[in-house]
C-alpha cells in the first residue's frame, strides 16, 4: 500500500513537471486558482470553493492533477484525481478515494465525479465575490461497511453546492486575504465513504462550510477551514476543521500541509492527523 | 464556527488601519517613477505584451501612468490622460494578457524594492481600472 501511494505522488510530480514544459495555462494571478479539495473540486482542502482548479482565464483550458493524504489516528484517506477547467467557467473532475481502516484492516473505495459552473465574478477583481454552483456525484465501490452501518443507500449519492469566494487585495495590514463560504445539500456520511443517509435521517440537509486564509507572500498562504457535517447514521459524526499552510512556488505546482481535526468517525473519537496535498498543473 | 466568525471580523476590521496614503508609504514621486520605469523595461522584455505598445508614445505612457498611480494611491496628482476606455479601445486585451501584465507590474515593484504588503495596496488601488481595459 505504501508503494502504491508513492507511485501516485511520483505520477503527479512527473506530470506537473511535464506541465512546466508544456506551457500550462497561467492566465490568473499566482495563488488565485486556489487548491484542489479532497473530493476533487477546486477549493481549499476540505471545502469546495467558487474558484476553478486551474489557472485558466476566459481564453484558456487548464488541466491539473492532485493527490492528498489525510492520516488520522484510526484511518487514512488517500485521494487522487484530475480536474479540467474550461475558460474559467466550467470544471470537470474525477477523483478516486481510498479510506484505509488502520485499526480494523481493509479499506473503502469510492469514485467522485465533479462538475462546477461559475455563475458570476472574478475572485480578485469583481466587487462581489465569485459565485459558482457545483455537484459531486459519489459512487461507492465497497458497500459492505455502509450496509453494516444501516446507511439508507450504499450505492451512490450526489452533493449539490453553491460557493462564494473573494480575495481582498492588501486587506489585512497589506496582506491579501481570501474567504470562502459554501452551502452544500448532502446525504453523504463521512464524504459518502459510509454511504448516504441512515436511520437518523434519509433526506438532504444543508451544511455550511467556510474557509479563511491570508497570503503572507505571493507563495505562502495560511488559514483554516470548517465543514459542517450531517449525522445521518446516529454515530455522532462531527464537523471538520483544518489549519493549513500552502506553499505555491509557481503556477504549475503547490503543496499544502494541514492539521485536520475530524472528530468522531464511525465511533472512533478525536480523529486528528496530518493532511498533505500536492497539486500540479498539467496544461 | 465561532472561530470562523472571529476571523471574519478580523478580516473586515483590517481594512482601514493606516492613515498615511499608499503614495506616501511608497516614498512619493521617485519611487513611483522607478516602478513605472521598471515596468517599461519588463514590457520591453515581453514580446506578447510589447505587441500592444506598437506605435505607442512610450514617454507619454510613462508620464501618464506615473500620474495615474500617483492619483490612485492618494498622491497629489490629477490624472490628465485619456480615459482607460479610450486608451485601450480596439486592443481587445484578453484576461490572460491583462494578468500577465499585472505579473510584469509585480516584477517591476519587486525590482524597485517595494514590500509585498505595499505592492498589494498598489494593486488594490489600480484594480478598479481593469473593467475599463479588457476586451475593448
Amino acid at each position: 500500500m505504501k508503494e502504491k501511494r508513492c507511485y501516485t505522488y511520483f505520477i503527479v510530480l512527473f506530470l506537473s513537471s511535464l506541465g512546466g514544459i508544456a506551457n500550462a495555462a497561467e492566465g490568473k494571478l499566482i495563488g488565485t486558482a486556489g487548491l484542489v479539495q479532497i473530493e476533487g473540486s477546486g477549493g481549499g482542502g476540505i471545502v469546495p470553493w467558487a474558484t476553478l482548479a486551474g489557472y485558466d482565464s476566459q481564453d484558456e483550458i487548464a488541466v491539473s492533477a492532485f493527490t492528498t493524504q489525510v492520516d488520522i489516528d484510526n484511518y487514512r484517506l488517500n485521494a487522487f484525481g484530475v480536474a479540467a477547467s474550461f475558460y474559467d467557467k466550467v470544471e470537470l473532475s474525477i477523483t478516486h478515494q481510498r479510506f484505509d481502516l488502520k485499526s480494523l484492516g481493509g479499506d473503502i473505495k469510492q469514485n467522485i465525479f465533479g462538475l462546477k459552473y461559475k455563475l458570476y465574478g472574478d475572485v480578485v477583481y469583481s466587487n462581489w465575490p465569485q459565485i459558482s454552483v457545483g455537484l459531486q456525484h459519489k459512487r461507492l465501490e465497497d458497500k459492505a461497511i455502509a450496509d453494516l452501518l444501516d446507511a439508507n443507500s450504499s450505492n451512490s449519492g450526489t452533493d449539490y453546492y453553491i460557493a462564494a469566494t473573494k480575495v481582498h487585495l492588501g486587506a489585512l495590514a497589506g496582506f491579501n486575504a481570501v474567504w470562502n463560504l459554501t452551502a452544500r445539500a448532502t446525504k453523504a456520511n463521512e464524504l459518502g465513504l459510509l454511504g448516504y443517509g441512515g436511520v437518523e435521517n434519509k433526506n438532504y440537509e444543508i451544511m455550511l462550510e467556510g474557509s479563511i486564509g491570508v497570503l503572507f507572500s505571493r507563495h505562502v498562504a495560511v488559514g483554516l477551514e470548517y465543514r459542517q457535517k450531517p449525522d445521518n447514521l446516529g454515530l455522532g459524526e462531527d464537523d471538520w476543521v483544518d489549519y493549513f499552510i500552502s506553499y505555491i512556488p509557481n503556477k504549475d505546482f503547490n503543496v499544502t500541509l494541514a492539521w485536520a481535526k475530524l472528530g468522531s468517525i464511525a465511533g472512533a473519537p478525536d480523529q486528528d492527523g496530518l493532511y498533505v496535498s500536492i497539486n500540479g498543473q498539467l496544461w | 464556527m465561532n472561530k470562523l466568525i472571529l476571523f471574519s471580523i478580523l478580516l473586515v476590521s483590517g481594512c482601514a488601519i493606516n492613515q498615511t496614503s499608499v503614495y506616501q508609504q511608497l516614498g512619493g514621486e521617485p519611487k513611483v517613477n522607478e516602478i513605472v520605469e521598471n515596468f517599461v523595461i519588463e514590457i520591453e522584455k515581453d514580446a506578447v505584451i510589447l505587441a500592444y505598445f506598437e506605435g505607442a508614445n512610450i514617454d507619454r505612457f510613462v508620464d501618464k501612468l506615473s500620474e495615474q498611480i500617483c492619483q490612485r494611491t492618494g498622491g497629489p496628482c490629477d490624472y490628465s490622460g485619456d480615459t482607460m476606455q479610450q486608451v485601450h479601445a480596439g486592443m481587445n486585451i484578453s484576461e490572460t494578457d491583462f494578468n500577465r501584465t499585472v505579473d510584469l507590474l509585480i516584477n517591476a515593484m519587486n525590482k524597485a524594492g517595494v514590500s509585498h504588503r505595499l505592492q498589494n495596496k498598489v494593486l488594490a488601488a489600480l484594480a478598479p481600472t481593469r473593467d475599463e481595459m479588457l476586451y475593448l
